[in-house]
């Protein structure tokens, strides 16, 4: 009867391994990179731009109900900037999953750290600058990793964009006109090599 | 001869295992492992470095295994702090070639232990230039950092690396041309606390301590004129009634009632020894369960002793064990000046401490108490390093801060939390950067003059 068992357990083990295993190449092989990458832009672009319109355009600036301020946090109903809020999403992702990342870069950044670092950052996003309304893709390796990066222009939808940007003393651009490429979202994604 | 050989290798045999054993016994049943020490701990850590389970809380774990508990610990003050580098911006790939220099994404890159002969203030074992590793080129987006050397950017009053609150360019903008000390300087905080205070209780309920059990006169006056003369804080709760009463209530008897101080307290390097389980995962504040610390069995460690601080004690208090009674008394339960000097100074044998009673601020103290000033103007010891801080769950509502190293290092942390409430940004961060001045309890004026304000100002002419 034990042996019936154990036979039985092995099994049907085996059957789960070898369905995880079908499902898990499957999965793998199913999503291309890309479609991937412009899927999750997708999602970040509409949350940015709702944020920046709903939340700190019509609660903040004239309106008085909201402060967006970069240090948000020692005012009274402080609210994040929306590159802000968009990188505390990036590292809450960042915490969930390894499975991708993402970053707000620009050739004109106010914090410098935020300039492309890599080669495919500083041809991606020179790209996208001089060709509006496209997307940059390519492959890079980093620390010992092959990544699939996509680049996409990251255009400013309202007044607060390019006031914040114009205004900024850390700005090394002032002269952002709505409808402009004032930088770009950076997508990662490890692939094999 | 062989019978000789025999007996050398008996005896050599029974000497190993008898080694062994002690060896193992101290490893799997010893509370302390002096044997297994590898080297110091830092100053923060040297309380409970005989616990290893403390940190090590797998013998197979890695790096993640000691992240989680640096940050079991940890990681509830560097998000108060606003930390200025959190894991989160270097687990970006694009970071990858900054990982091969500095891991930062683990707090041991930074702060290895057990390095006695490398580890500096704040528990750091790296060389004091690393911020050249991602901010090599600072000089063209800062001129006013041309020439400056990277072993310079942790200077007092310039940067810190996890908490900048006080330092940051918009914050030191608007504290420019502030005067050294305010028209009518008070702690917002203490008098918040103070006048939130109860009344003492009209009419005291007859004590429930049981008849005959000890002398009890003296110890019921002092209750009788103490904040715990009330039918909920009566004698047997504290020692308990019928057969569970105990003329020695446990060490941390306190926690029931005053989980907010006791959980500052079991933080700081006064009360951390208590908060170490037996089963270490369990330790406080890894697991936040306060009241399962109540229970002396499931405690590893005895208390802290003055004997075991790395700092200068008074000899005869060496071998004291350091509870909640040690500052506030059993039975007078003492709050102002004796739990916030008198206690202190009743331990503490150091240059800053043993000034202290000369200094401005403990005339402050004796000037409120004559009620020239208003209440909150004093500045006590804890004033400064177990501040009043304001609840979180309940707004509005202070308490003592009981964690002595919360706002200490660096010290610019006390500058909002304490300082500012009646100086001017610059006299604070000046006399904070002055380690004689600190020493003598701030007699007198700062000889140092720190620039940042300045060059935030210099900045926005750019």
């Amino acid at each position: 009867m034990k042996a019936t068992k154990l036979w039985g357990s092995l099994a049907l083990a085996g059957a789960v391994a070898l369905t995880a295993g079908c499902g898990g190449e499957e999965k793998a092989a199913g999503v291309d990179p890309q479609i991937m990458a412009d899927s999750l832009f997708a999602v970040m672009a509409s949350d940015r731009a709702n944020y920046t319109k709903l939340i700190i355009k019509r609660l903040g600036g004239e309106a008085g109900f909201i402060k967006p301020d970069e240090h948000w946090e020692d005012l009274d109903n402080g609210a994040p900037l929306p590159a802000q809020m968009f990188r505390f999403g990036a590292e809450a992702v960042a915490e969930r999953t390894d499975a991708f990342t993402y970053s707000l870069q620009s050739l004109w950044p106010i914090n410098k750290q935020n300039a492309p670092r890599t080669d495919v950052e500083k041809t991606g996003l020179q790209y996208i600058v001089d060709n509006p309304g496209k997307n940059y893709y390519g492959e890079e390796e980093l620390g010992g990793v092959k990544y699939y990066t996509a680049v996409y222009p990251d255009v400013a939808v309202a007044t607060p964009c390019v006031d914040c940007h114009n205004k900024h003393k850390d700005s090394p651009r002032t002269d952002f006109k709505i409808g402009d490429t004032m930088g770009g979202v950076v997508v990662r994604i490890p692939i094999k090599g | 001869m062989v019978k000789k050989v025999t007996l050398f290798y008996s005896l050599l045999t029974v000497a190993v295992v008898a080694l062994a054993g002690i060896w193992a016994n101290e490893l799997f049943l010893e509370p302390e492992k002096q044997t297994f020490l590898v080297g110091e701990t830092s100053h923060g850590h040297h309380q409970i470095e005989l616990a290893c389970g403390t940190c090590h809380q797998s013998p197979f774990g890695g790096g993640e295994v000691l992240q989680d508990a640096c940050m079991g610990c940890h990681a509830k003050e560097l998000k108060a702090a606003h930390d200025s580098h959190p894991k989160s911006k270097f687990t970006d790939p694009r970071n990858a070639d900054r990982l091969e220099q500095i891991d930062a994404r683990y707090c041991v890159a930074c702060h290895r232990e057990h390095q006695p002969d490398i580890t500096r203030d704040m528990g750091v074992t790296l060389a004091t230039d690393f911020c050249v590793a991602c901010h090599l080129d600072i000089a063209e987006d800062r001129p006013s950092h041309e020439g400056m050397g990277f072993d310079t950017c942790a200077s007092a009053g310039c940067h810190n690396f996890h908490d900048n609150r006080a330092l940051y360019e918009d914050f030191l903008l608007q504290h420019v041309d502030e005067p050294d000390m305010a028209a009518t300087p008070v702690i917002a905080a203490m008098q918040a606390y103070v006048n939130a205070q109860q009344p003492a209780p009209k009419q005291a309920p007859a004590p429930d301590y049981p008849e005959a059990s000890f002398q009890v006169t003296e110890i019921e006056k002092q209750w009788l004129h103490s904040a715990h003369a009330t039918e909920d804080s009566n004698c047997s709760a504290c020692h308990g009634e019928g057969e569970q009463f105990k003329a020695q209530p446990d060490a941390l008897v306190c926690v029931d009632c005053h989980q907010p101080q006791a959980a500052g307290f079991l933080i700081g390097k006064h009360g951390m020894r208590l908060a170490v389980k037996r089963e270490a995962a369990e330790s406080y504040p890894l697991n936040p369960s306060l009241k399962a610390l109540m229970q002396p069995d499931a405690r590893l460690l005895t208390p802290m002793t003055p004997a075991q601080g790395r700092l200068p004690f008074k000899a005869d208090v060496h071998g004291e064990s350091l509870t909640c009674n040690s500052c506030h008394g059993a039975h007078e339960y003492s709050l102002g000046t004796s739990a916030s000097v008198d206690a202190c100074m009743g331990c503490h044998d150091d240059g800053h401490t043993n000034q202290y009673k000369a200094s401005p601020h403990y005339a402050q103290v004796l000037r409120e108490a004559a009620g020239e000033v208003p209440a909150g103007s004093g500045v006590t010891c804890a004033t400064c390093h177990m501040p009043k801080v304001e609840s979180e769950e309940e707004p509005g509502v202070f308490h003592t801060l009981h964690n002595q190293n919360d706002n200490l290092r660096p010290n610019e942390k006390m500058v909002r939390s304490v300082c500012l409430d009646c100086h001017g940004l610059q006299f604070a961060l000046d006399s904070l950067a002055d380690p004689a001045l600190i020493d003598n309890n701030f007699q007198g004026r700062s000889k140092v003059s720190i620039e940042s304000i300045q060059m935030a100002i210099e900045r926005v002419k750019e």
